[in-house]
Order: structure tokens, then sequence, then C-alpha cells
């Protein structure tokens, strides 16, 4: 983090800080947990096959979650997100896990953004960014919006 | 094939639940995100901020579809399996379309969610369809969904696609 961002000290065209992430089979798992959502092409070897993809998938809702905190970590405690958006482009695969809590070697992702335009509406300050995913070989695998407002 | 009562849904409430938001779901959520912000789990940090609490983070109120206690309602008709969003999936399941893909979601957010609220959700189906592919057919379904607070202020609102093949 770097400190408070204000809607004058913002512009448009300039990246927000990366955030890098590495999924792991393990991860996929705490997120069923955490969200409830419990559809196995994200934790079943079999099933994910038979769903027509090579292995469990990295939840849709696991990227999003990553990119919103792109974002709150970036507009920090006083900015506030007001819209955001996001579609899953194409699917990622989790790294194994070498030890109980050690992840394999392999695939880092990077979520990241960057502002579009600022400007005001019903004296609202506002500031709307491009947010994205990108997997290891850095393709977009998921893409999406957000509006924050800031303090002035 | 799609039974005509599952298009009839159309524009309909499928179903409203209860929530209630706790601390420890909170953190248990940031955790799996790997996302350390203090607002969502440090009492102190969160009561000298803005909020005054622990809040959750945005995109927490999506767990309510999978959690959502339905229980004592009745499908909104009897070609559901059973009640609310994962009772139509399970129709759609059993109809020909076992495969959910996550398509996207769009939010927007209108007041905070707090540890010890109370939230209130209403789906309504926007739009389900079948479209004709290579591969076969696709269901495409658009769920909106809207949530309130116990003082009855709309928190946020969601609009989530999925498709069904």
């Amino acid at each position: 983090m770097t400190g408070q961002p204000t809607w004058r000290s913002v512009e448009a065209d300039v990246d927000i800080p990366p955030l890098p992430k590495v999924a792991t089979t393990r991860m996929l798992v705490e997120w069923a947990g955490a969200s409830g959502d419990f559809n196995p092409v994200h934790y079943d070897m079999s099933f994910s096959r038979a769903y027509g993809v090579d292995g469990p998938i990295v939840q849709g809702a696991l990227k999003r979650q990553w990119l919103i905190q792109l974002i709150t970590d970036w507009m920090g405690d006083e900015g506030t997100l007001k819209k955001f958006s996001c579609k899953y482009r194409t699917v990622d695969y989790p790294r194994n896990m070498k030890t109980v809590d050690e992840p394999e070697d392999g695939e880092t992702w990077l979520c990241k953004g960057k502002i579009k335009k600022k400007y005001e509406s019903n004296g609202e300050p506002l500031v709307e960014c491009a947010v994205w995913v990108e997997n290891g070989k850095g393709e977009v695998t998921t893409e999406g919006k957000a509006t924050v407002v800031l303090p002035r | 094939m799609l039974p005509e009562e599952v298009k009839n849904l159309v524009g309909k409430v499928l179903s409203t639940s209860k929530f209630e938001v706790e601390k420890q779901s909170i953190k248990r959520f940031a955790e799996a995100v790997g996302d350390k912000n203090p607002l969502y789990r440090d009492e102190e940090y969160a009561r000298k901020s803005r909020y005054g609490s622990i809040i959750a983070p945005p995109g927490f109120i999506s767990s309510v579809w999978f959690w959502e206690d339905t229980s004592g309602q009745t499908p909104e008709t009897t070609a559901l399996k059973s009640t609310g969003l994962l009772g139509l999936m399970l129709t759609l399941a059993e109809a020909g379309y076992p495969n959910i893909i996550d398509s996207g979601i769009d939010y927007e957010f209108f007041h905070p969610v707090r540890a010890g609220d109370t939230l209130k959700s209403t789906v309504v189906i926007k739009d389900i369809r079948e479209r004709k592919s290579e591969e076969g057919n696709l269901v495409f379904l658009i769920t909106d969904t809207s949530y309130t607070n116990e003082n009855g202020d709309e928190v946020a609102k969601t609009r989530w696609t999925t498709i069904h093949r």
C-alpha cells in the first residue's frame, strides 16, 4: 500500500500497483468452504474432466475477489467501492501442493489495473478503473471494471 | 429441453432468504482470498475507522446464494426440484444441463455490510433462455439479487450470469 490516494492526486492512464496471487488446490478448497460454492469442478479430478477441462479449475468468484482486493488495497480505508463487474474469459488451473502448506513451483497470477478516467457525478468524486487477471503466460483470464469514490 | 414452467420464471421472485453476517465468516472469507485488510478482522482498527466496526469485503454477500436458508418456503413452481437458486440449477441439471459455467457478475454497492447485520436477499430471474451452439444447446441464466439490511436499507445489488450446458 502506498498511502491514501485522493481524487486530486490520481490521473487517467496510471497503473494501479499489481497484486500477485498464487492459486493452489488447497486454496480452492478453502474458498469453497468460505464462499459456500461446493461445485466439484473445483476439487474433483474425474468430475472436472467429465465437465470438459483438464482438472480442477480456479473458481471465477475467487478471481473476482482477487480483483476486488486489488481495488480495495489501492483505494485505502477512505475510498469506497461503488461498482464492480467482471467477466471470466478462460479457465485457470491451480498449482498442486508440495507439502501441507507449500505449493509446487509454477504459475503466479498478477491482478492488474489502470485508471481509465476521473469524473464527478451528483457531486461525488469518482474514478473508473479497468482491472484484469493475467496468468503466468501474461494472458488475460478475467477482466472487469471498478468505480470508486475517493476523498478529494 | 427447458421446461416451459422454468421459462415462465422470467421476471419472478425465485426466492427470498435471510443471512446473518458473522464475524468469523468474514474472517474466513478474507483468509480464503488472502486479503489481510484489518477492516475485516481487527476490531480495534475497525472501531477507529470511519465504519466504526468490522465490515465484510465487497463481494462477501454473494455467499448468500450458497448459504441461503429457504426452509419452510415452497418452490415457485412444481417444475423446480427445490427452492432457491440452487434448486433452479439442480432443475436445469435434470433437464439436461448439468454443467455450470460462471460467466461474470456486476455489483452495485450502496452501504457497507457489517458484522452482526442480518441481510435479506431477494432473487429475481431476469432472463433465462436457450441458445443453440455447435456443442449442443446452452441455457443462459441471468439473476438479479437485491440485499437489504435490518434497517431496510438496500446495501447492494448484483446481476449474475451463468451458462448451463
